[in-house]
């Protein structure tokens, strides 16, 4: 049995820096862009035509049913045989930004699903159009029922991420890779980066509750 | 150079997964009888073992499948410790099914009434007694849809274990696609092997949920 050396990480304390920045940046982004898509999603399945409806649905299913690494993958290598060619990081936003948005189009649903059926009639004999009412009426209320749901999504995505190494985007997992790839210190690095993860999460799950009661201040 | 027909990558696909839906199989029933033990300890009221449970579903709930699968794989065999790649991905998948169905089972136990537990302590019932003749029939009844629901988790887990070489669905989907470069093709039938498996246990799970419903 050898000896654990948590020392042999320090030169490489740089590349593990810019992995985690690479991570927290992605997962921000992706989730602004993902629930930008999600709230869209699921005005065409509350209120949206029916064929958009049918469509939302169907995206819904098919990404909610199939791995994420698959989803990745059939973006960065499949893509491209179909003329789509996209670098490594923007690849993996995109494909984080489609796998949150369907989840977020679910869990908005059901937050809109729970909005009183006054509320939609209140607003509509105030003359405003449906979207105005789902706009200004339905939407803020819905958000807030369902931010829990949304914040776990959100930090499962998160953890997701850790599978855009795979296609070479540089982020905590390659970085982790990279590194035992030089100095052989397998369980060291991954220990560590499983514990920075571990980390982020915690601290995540934290920001995401405060945000919410900033968000969403209680009546 | 060996032509790959359509028919060819397909059945080589379907062959890698019924590899996919072993290793499913595995991790969601060892997974579940890990769980059931976890669900014993977390709701016995002693504080220390509660605890143990809580601190064990923030780790696996709250790190990457993969880093777990990368630890129990690279950074074990540091200590002498050689684990293949399947006993690593089973090993690893079951911990972490473990840690979410204890979750999700421990939610539905809070949910049976707190008198449930008073009038059987008060019929002398011991802990176990009382979960097995009292708690459990009715938490068991809630827990089978959120259950089944997670089991789609499982399958789409086990896609991680083709990035340690464990030769599933996703695995042959990549050793295909170098073999014949078409990889819309190849990864559009492993989405859709995948799809076959999911999709159905998503489609129970919310029938199961609507039943539940009915019932109340």
């Amino acid at each position: 049995m050898r000896k654990l050396d948590f020392s042999a990480l320090l030169p490489y304390a740089d590349a593990l820096v810019e992995g985690l920045i690479f991570t927290v940046v992605l997962t921000l982004v992706s989730t602004l862009a993902g629930i930008a898509v999600g709230t869209v999603g699921a005005w065409a399945r509350t209120s949206g035509p029916r064929w958009a409806g049918g469509l939302v649905a169907a995206y819904v299913e098919v990404i909610r049913n199939t791995p994420f690494i698959v989803q990745l993958f059939f973006i960065f290598f499949g893509l491209p045989a179909a003329g789509v060619k996209l670098s490594e990081a923007s690849a993996a936003f995109l494909a984080m930004t489609i796998n949150l948005g369907a989840y977020s189009t679910e869990i908005i649903r059901a937050g809109i699903d729970a909005t009183p059926k006054g509320h939609w009639e209140a607003g509509l004999s105030l003359a405003m159009s449906r979207f105005e009412v789902f706009r200004h009426v339905v939407l803020a209320p819905a958000f807030k029922k369902v931010w829990p749901a949304l914040s776990s999504q959100i930090i499962i995505v998160m953890l997701g991420s850790s599978v855009v190494s795979q296609i070479s985007a540089e982020d905590l997992t390659y970085a982790a890779n990279f590194i035992q790839s030089r100095n052989f210190r397998a369980f060291e690095v991954y220990f560590l980066v499983t514990a920075l993860y571990l980390a982020l999460s915690i601290a995540m799950r934290a920001a995401l509750a405060a945000l919410g009661a900033k968000l969403f201040p209680k009546v | 150079m060996a032509d790959f027909s359509f028919w060819v990558i397909f059945s080589n696909l379907l062959l890698a997964a019924r590899w996919t839906v072993l290793l499913s199989l595995i991790a969601f029933i060892s997974g579940g009888l890990v769980g059931v033990v976890l669900l014993f300890l977390r709701t016995s009221g002693v504080k220390a073992l509660a605890w143990f449970v809580r601190i064990y579903v923030e780790v696996f709930q709250g790190t990457p499948l993969l880093m777990q699968l990368f630890l129990l794989f690279f950074g074990v065999a540091l200590f002498g410790i050689e684990l293949s790649p399947w006993a690593a991905a089973a090993l690893a998948l079951t911990l972490w099914t473990s840690a979410f169905l204890v979750e999700i089972w421990r939610g539905c136990v809070e949910s049976v009434p707190k008198g449930q537990w008073e009038a059987s302590s008060s019929l002398a019932l011991n802990y176990v007694e009382q979960m097995r003749y009292v708690i459990l029939p009715q938490a068991l009844r809630i827990a089978v849809a959120p259950t089944v629901g997670f089991s789609v988790q499982v399958i789409k887990g086990t896609a991680l274990a083709s990035i340690i070489g464990f030769v599933e669905v996703t695995k042959a989907g990549t050793m295909l696609n170098n073999a014949t470069f078409r990889p819309f093709l190849v990864y559009s039938l492993v989405a859709l092997i995948y799809f076959a498996l999911c999709f159905p246990l998503s489609m129970l799970a919310k029938k199961l949920e609507g039943r539940l419903n009915v019932a109340r």
